[in-house]
């Protein structure tokens, strides 16, 4: 893909924005020296400053020096890699790719320009086919199901989109929306395994002020003792010596066992199970805690799939949760 | 289950095997899915692997299994323990079973062991023997039941074609061998985990649709609802609320006056009537091993049989393969049954000659004995 510098400034987390550095023939030494770059240090800095409040940088989209833009992107990935600071991370690289979303957006609308290569991004980096038909932008039923699963507002749920002949039809915002979460993950990987050598003197007072910076951001978490009402509902329906379907047993194991109780603690619950076998409990609990094979330690099944498989009884206090084991969890911001 | 009964179960599936082995195959690409088997009295022996139908058929003639699965997904090596097994991609399955439907025929043909007493009864909730309450159920073969299961198939088949683009020659519909079907597809879906799957079934249940896909507006009172030969869900849910086009305004200011959560309550109360009513568990379990087509399921000794025509299809002729030798033995069944055009039972505790298939039913189904 041969982009010219307009969409480099657009889309700085591609592969091109690095070769364009290159071909500009910048080192990162020179940012140490050259006092003309350092507004590049300080609009990076300020990038990072935007996102950290959750807003976009440069959010009427007009982009005025091209270089800068570029540049002062690459400049904040070496500044959060060096600060090390992840929430910094996680929220510059969301408002990064809610700023390229927008920019996607605007391209896929403007169809003598630039759609095609909206959709040659959205296909070469997120492996996602779409084509246009009429006014709808197209993708495969199974892509849709693939990059769709990230959501958990209802909306996003296939039964609520329009599908015929194993095609979902979207909006050019539904279709950028659909890959925000994976673009996201795109910019955080990119900052992650940045390979930098050796850091100007110049960048070391900026990386304090992130430390700094990222403080803020640190909360604290309170937990009731309370059990979610999925729980308690298997925990009753033990009680009774009902049967409790093996998607609801594991369900109430990967839960008791994230909670840190242990094997042995959690066992004596089955014992009321119609088919109850303690060797086989203690084999099956011992399995999901990791202590077998590979030692994958099986997660607790989020909300959306507890529901699926009828096993949710959610309440009021349910609200705002997508896995059991964040019931009653409270964050108090840092003052 | 008695040794005794055990043996002659096993003598009967070992002669279907030998006999019908023509009925039996691997799936395609043998040598990456993962087989396994159990055999009567004994747990499942798994992460097997089989290269063709020739080792299958000697592995049937060898263990006698009294019922054999095949796994769904492919695998690069289906022989190691899961973890190792890399996993490639699966077949969506889906399991309508007439159990599920919770029809109100079930009561007339469930056959309910007592786990206190070991007595057997029929229509009763508790115990007539010992007065328990609880009890073990089994079921038998029920035309309406079928029916019903039918019914759910048409409206899985019509969603997987029309609305998931699944071309009808890669759905493979099976009897499952006791009272449903299980189906087979193999398309560009294959490649979806267990979480995909799950929003998936969601879809082909009906499950989570809001009222705003269905024409709701913020200000409710500006609704406009789907038009009834809308593509996908919008024109099935029209279909099933204004049932006519004629219908359609004076239905639509009465869902309105009603209000949004009405219409809400509304749209969740269609699940089971345009949703397909499937088992979520199966379709969504990636490593799940799945009874193997032309073999015998135990809970009835009726063969998983592939069905060609669905809407001719009868399990009790269609899918029993089992001699019809007599033989003698001890019934204990509350209830009738029909197999091969012929009606079996009702039977109290009396010694019986029988046709060989339908002592085996009686038998897998818990309430004849041979000694």
């Amino acid at each position: 893909m041969k982009l010219g510098t307009e969409e480099i400034a657009k889309y700085p987390f591609l592969t091109e924005a690095g070769n364009y550095l290159r071909e500009k023939g910048f080192t990162l030494e020179q940012f140490g020296n050259d006092a003309d770059l350092k507004p590049i240090i300080d609009l990076a800095l300020s990038r990072i400053q935007i996102a950290a409040d959750g807003k976009i940088f440069n959010s009427n989209f007009s982009i005025k020096n091209l270089d800068i833009e570029v540049f002062s992107f690459l400049v904040a990935v070496i500044l959060l890699k060096q600060s090390n600071m992840n929430t910094l991370i996680k929220r510059f690289s969301l408002a990064e790719a809610r700023r390229a979303e927008k920019f996607l957006e605007k391209d896929l609308i403007n169809s003598h320009t630039n759609e095609e290569l909206a959709i040659k991004i959205i296909k070469d980096l997120f492996a996602m086919n779409v084509t246009k038909s009429g006014d709808y932008f197209v993708i495969p039923a199974s892509d849709y199901l693939m990059h769709s699963v990230h959501f958990y507002e209802q909306e996003w749920k296939l039964v609520n989109r329009l599908v015929d002949g194993g095609k979902v039809f979207l909006s050019a915002h539904e279709t950028v929306r659909l890959i925000r979460k994976e673009l996201d993950s795109f910019i955080a990987k990119k900052i992650q395994s940045a390979n930098i050598p050796t850091i100007p003197e110049s960048f070391k007072k900026p990386i304090e002020t992130l430390v700094i910076l990222a403080k803020k951001f640190t909360v604290q978490i309170v937990e009731t003792t309370e059990q979610p009402p999925c729980i308690k509902h298997a925990l009753d329906i033990l009680h009774k010596g009902e049967n409790l379907p093996h998607s609801g047993r594991f369900m109430l194991a990967t839960y008791l066992l994230n909670k840190g109780q242990t094997i042995e603690e959690i066992a004596p619950l089955f014992k009321n199970a119609p088919d109850y076998n303690e060797k086989i409990t203690l084999y099956q609990l011992k399995h999901l805690a990791g202590n077998f094979g590979s030692g994958t330690k099986y997660a607790c099944p989020s909300c959306e799939k507890l529901k699926t498989e009828n096993l949710c009884f959610a309440t009021s206090e349910c609200a705002g949760i997508i896995n059991p084991l964040q019931f009653g969890r409270k964050k108090i911001p840092n003052a | 289950m008695h040794d005794k009964d055990a043996k002659f179960l096993e003598d009967s599936f070992k002669k279907y095997y030998f006999d019908h082995y023509d009925l039996i195959h691997t799936p395609k690409t043998p040598e990456m899915r993962e087989f396994g088997y159990q055999k009567f009295n004994s747990g499942m022996t798994r992460h097997i692997s089989l290269k063709s139908d020739k080792e299958l058929h000697l592995l049937l003639m060898k263990n006698v299994p009294s019922d054999v699965y095949c796994s769904n997904a492919r695998y690069s090596f289906p022989n190691l323990p899961m973890a190792e097994k890399d996993w490639q991609n699966a077949d969506l399955i889906f399991d309508i079973d007439a159990k599920d439907l919770h029809l109100p025929c079930r009561q007339n043909h469930a056959i309910k062991k007592c786990t206190s007493c070991n007595g057997i009864f029929g229509n009763s909730e508790v115990c007539p023997h010992c007065n328990a309450t609880k009890f073990e159920t089994a079921s038998v073969l029920c035309n309406d039941c079928i029916a019903g299961a039918k019914k759910e198939l048409d409206k899985l088949i019509a969603i997987l074609t029309n609305d998931l683009g699944i071309s009808r020659q890669n759905i493979t519909v099976y009897f499952s061998g006791n009272e449903g079907f299980h189906i087979h597809v193999t398309s560009e879906y294959e490649n979806l985990d267990s979480r995909h799957r799950a929003e998936l079934v969601d879809y082909l249940t009906f499950r989570g649709a809001i009222p705003e896909t269905f024409g709701a507006r913020t200000n409710f009172a500006k609704s406009v609802f789907p038009d009834l030969d809308e593509k996908g869900w919008p024109g099935r849910v029209s279909k099933a609320i204004f049932s006519a086009k004629s219908n359609k305004t004076k239905l639509s200011k009465e869902i309105i006056s009603e209000g949004y959560f009405s219409f809400k309550k509304k749209l969740e109360s269609l699940q089971k009537e345009i949703g397909a009513q499937i088992d979520p568990n199966v379709t969504i379990d990636v490593h799940r091993i799945f009874r193997l087509g032309g073999t015998i399921n135990s809970k009835s000794g009726l063969t998983k049989t592939m069905c060609t025509d669905v809407a001719k299809f009868n399990p009790g002729t269609d899918a029993c393969f089992i001699d019809d030798d007599e033989v003698s033995i001890l019934a204990n069944c509350p209830v009738q049954f029909r197999l091969k055009n012929k009606k079996f039972g009702p039977y109290s505790k009396e010694q019986v000659s029988i046709p060989k298939y339908a002592a085996v039913y009686m038998i897998c189904k818990g309430c004849a004995s041979v000694s």
